[in-house]
């Protein structure tokens, strides 16, 4: 029963989905990002690991051109998704913000009922042609996310009254509201507890079948359970990247042997 | 397995207190917080003690020139006697001197006996004689009924009737002299003489210098009205897009260093200068009429648009960053992401801090003074005033200016009373700030 759809996984995961190369990320004369090249893969959930400040969340920004909020910030090298470079030119960063999603570190619902936390995403994109299919599609994403049991009864409850855990999981299911190719996740578990972190972690193991995940995590337990790719980030620079076993079993270079038995970070 | 061998005398066990005994360091805390507390108590006190004094002094001096003391006398003027009167050289005279034998008969009939001495009615009732024959000129049908005439009575016997001049404090002036007061109690007793509430005060339009009775705050009301629809349908516009450019989209450079340290320093620029600039450009360089609300709509826009600019910056900072984060991170546009969530949330403030420069720019002086909406004695009111914006008018606090300006200390309890009205419209604007604010606010 299992062994048709792990093949088709096994397939699907020799697509590249994004791949960047030689990045450099400045901010004002900081050298944030050193030269960094990935590939990260379809239907596959990515870890970024690394101490503090070594530029996980400043490279997954890079991803879905977060940082072109920040003024100061600048970014060099090319990033290709699908093929087609997300710096160029005549690319509309919202356009490119569709289809690659973003989870924050603290679950930031707006300040609005739940119905709308979850519809805003499909309205602004109209995805739904009517009421009846706004109502399939905020279903779907809750029961993905899965909250829909907890909050199916308060649906025009503001979504800032759930607890912290609720409210992140609230948060992925609006972000896959909108139908994106790759979701990435800046630490989403950072300020939940171990029950809520759980059901997240086993909704990015569901997430994966359909979307291409990035998830930066400072748990090395979690990027063990929930990753397939593994990419050690120190000071700016991507020092390993690998299968997720190979990263915890055999890493090749000693910096992330050290971080990863804790003498680092 | 250390804690056994610690030797007593060099480690000295802890002392022991009794929660029950406060100590001293928490006496002295607690003192210093009561203290605290005292310090607040007693500020908040004097505050209070002023602003009752300052409400009272107001409410005592501006309630008079909400009354009005009126004279009624009965009378009947025949064909004949409008005729006669009408030959005579001083028209006027001669129908005062019909009014004031009419006064005298009123009285006697009531069994009192005055001496009919037409200057002291004068200085009571004012020049009877005009109204009288403006009135059988207008109505010529009313010629041969009893007609009950009502006349206001100056103002100089306005303040004996509520007690500001008594006979011990009143200087004989060619405004009253101490035997005018005999008539003025003859009038009492025979009841013909009373106070009324003066809805001209309120509804009217300012007279001229020597008629502190005649005038009222209602043509200004008006101005300062047309006043305020254009510095709202201005500056609310403008501030809140300047400022939503600025905080959401504008580029952090030396170029916006500038502006906003320009902005800050407007808002402290003293108001007369905005007089001079509106002089200058407006009516100078645009040619734009005098005194016409419209420029000191625009003048009072001028003013109003710094404090609006920054109330609407601190609260859209005010709204968490992590909100923007979340629309743009869904693909929101930046101006998506501003108006669905960011505005919406930035809104009480906004509302309130328009509101606050609304209210400044209502209370504005200064200004006004220097495009000529003031010492203006309106003409023809109230044709041609609601109508508009460029029709010269004045606006509550120039009215008020001008009437304290003015020698005649009827016109003084008529400024106290402006600030009263003033001062319900200010009342009446901050509430509904509070109000708008507790209608935005969320509070999820
Ligand atoms: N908005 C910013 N402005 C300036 N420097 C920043 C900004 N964000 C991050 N940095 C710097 O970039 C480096 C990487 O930060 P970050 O990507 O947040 O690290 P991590 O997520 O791995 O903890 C840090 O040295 C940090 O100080
Ligand atoms: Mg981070």
């Amino acid at each position: 029963m299992y062994d048709a759809p792990k093949l088709e996984t096994a397939l699907d995961q020799q697509d590249i989905k994004i791949s960047a190369d030689k990045v450099q990320v400045y901010y004002g004369e900081t050298h944030a990002i050193k030269d960094v090249s990935v590939e990260i893969e379809d239907k596959t959930v990515t870890a970024f690991i690394g101490p503090s400040g070594c530029g996980k969340s400043t490279f997954l920004r890079t991803l879905n051109r977060m940082n072109d909020t920040i003024d100061i910030c600048r970014v060099q090298g090319n990033i290709l998704l699908d093929g087609e470079d997300i710096y160029h030119a005549k690319v509309d960063p919202v356009q490119l913000r569709a289809k690659v999603g973003m989870v924050f570190q603290k679950p930031n619902p707006f300040p609005k009922s739940i119905y709308d936390n979850i519809a805003y995403g499909p309205r602004i994109h109209g995805l739904a042609n009517s009421k009846a299919d706004l109502d399939v599609i905020v279903e779907k994403s809750l029961r993905r996310g899965a909250i829909w049991d907890e909050v199916k009864d308060r649906l025009h409850a503001p979504g800032t009254g759930l607890s912290g855990g609720q409210q992140q999981r609230l948060c992925i299911a609006r972000a896959v509201a909108t139908e994106p190719e790759v979701l990435l996740m800046d630490e989403p578990c950072s300020a939940l507890d171990p029950i809520a972190t759980a059901q997240v972690e086993e909704l990015i193991d569901e997430l994966r079948k359909n979307y291409s995940v990035v998830i930066v995590t400072h748990s090395m337990q979690q990027a063990a359970r929930v990753s397939q790719k593994t990419a050690f980030f120190h000071l700016g620079n991507l020092v390993e990247y690998d299968d997720t076993s190979k990263i915890f079993t055999n890493p090749s270079d000693e910096r992330t042997e050290s971080y990863i038995t804790g003498r680092i970070g | 397995m250390s804690d056994a061998t610690i030797d007593p005398v060099t480690q000295p066990a802890p002392k022991r207190s009794s929660l029950h005994q406060t100590d001293a360091r928490t006496r002295k805390r607690n003192a210093a917080e009561k203290r605290f507390k005292a310090y607040g108590i007693c500020a908040i006190a004097v505050g209070i003690f002023f602003l009752v004094v300052l409400a009272v002094s107001i409410i005592r001096s501006g309630l008079p020139a909400f009354t009005q003391t009126v004279v009624s006398v009965e009378f009947t003027m025949t064909q004949d006697q409008f005729d006669a009167a009408e030959g005579e050289l001083f028209k006027t005279k001669a129908y005062s001197a019909f009014f004031n034998n009419a006064l005298v008969e009123t009285l006697k009939e009531k069994g009192l006996e005055v001496e009919s001495d037409a200057k002291a009615f004068e200085r009571i009732l004012g020049k009877t004689g005009g109204t009288l024959r403006e009135f059988y000129r207008a109505n010529p049908d009313e010629l041969g009924k009893e007609v009950d005439f009502e006349l206001s009575a100056s103002s100089r016997v306005d303040g004996y009737m509520n007690g500001r001049l008594t006979r011990d404090n009143m200087e004989d002036s060619r405004f009253l002299e101490a035997a005018d007061l005999d008539i003025v109690d003859a009038m009492i007793t025979a009841g013909i003489i009373k106070e009324t509430f003066n809805w001209n005060f309120i509804t009217g339009a300012d007279s001229g210098v020597d008629n502190p009775g005649g005038a009222g705050i209602g043509a200004s009301v008006v101005g300062s009205f047309f006043m305020m629809l254009v510095v709202l349908c201005l500056s609310l516009p403008i501030g809140v897009a300047a400022s939503i450019y600025l905080e959401e989209f504008a580029p952090q450079n030396k170029f916006t260093d500038l502006i906003e340290v320009n902005i800050s320093n407007l808002a402290a620029v003293p108001s007369i200068v905005f007089g001079i600039l509106g002089l200058a450009v407006f009516i100078q360089f645009m040619h734009l009429p005098q005194s016409a609300p419209l420029v000191g709509g625009l003048v009072l826009t001028l003013m109003t648009l710094p404090t609006i600019i920054i109330s609407t910056r601190a609260s859209l900072k005010a709204v968490p960053p992590s909100i923007r984060d979340a629309a743009l991170g869904l693909g929101a546009s930046r101006m998506q992401a501003v108006f669905h969530h960011v505005l919406p949330l930035a809104m009480p403030g906004i509302l309130t801090g328009t509101i606050i420069g609304l209210a400044q720019a209502l209370g504005e002086t200064a200004p006004l003074l220097l495009i000529g909406m003031v010492g203006f004695v309106a003409r023809g009111y109230p044709e041609g005033f609601i109508s508009g914006f460029t029709d010269p008018n004045s606006a509550m606090p120039a009215q008020i200016y001008t009437w304290a300006a003015r020698a005649d200390v009827g016109f003084y309890e008529k400024a106290w009373g402006g600030i009263i009205i003033l001062l319900i419209f200010l009342l009446t604007m901050n509430i509904l700030a509070v109000i708008l604010r507790r209608r935005f606010e969320r509070r999820w």
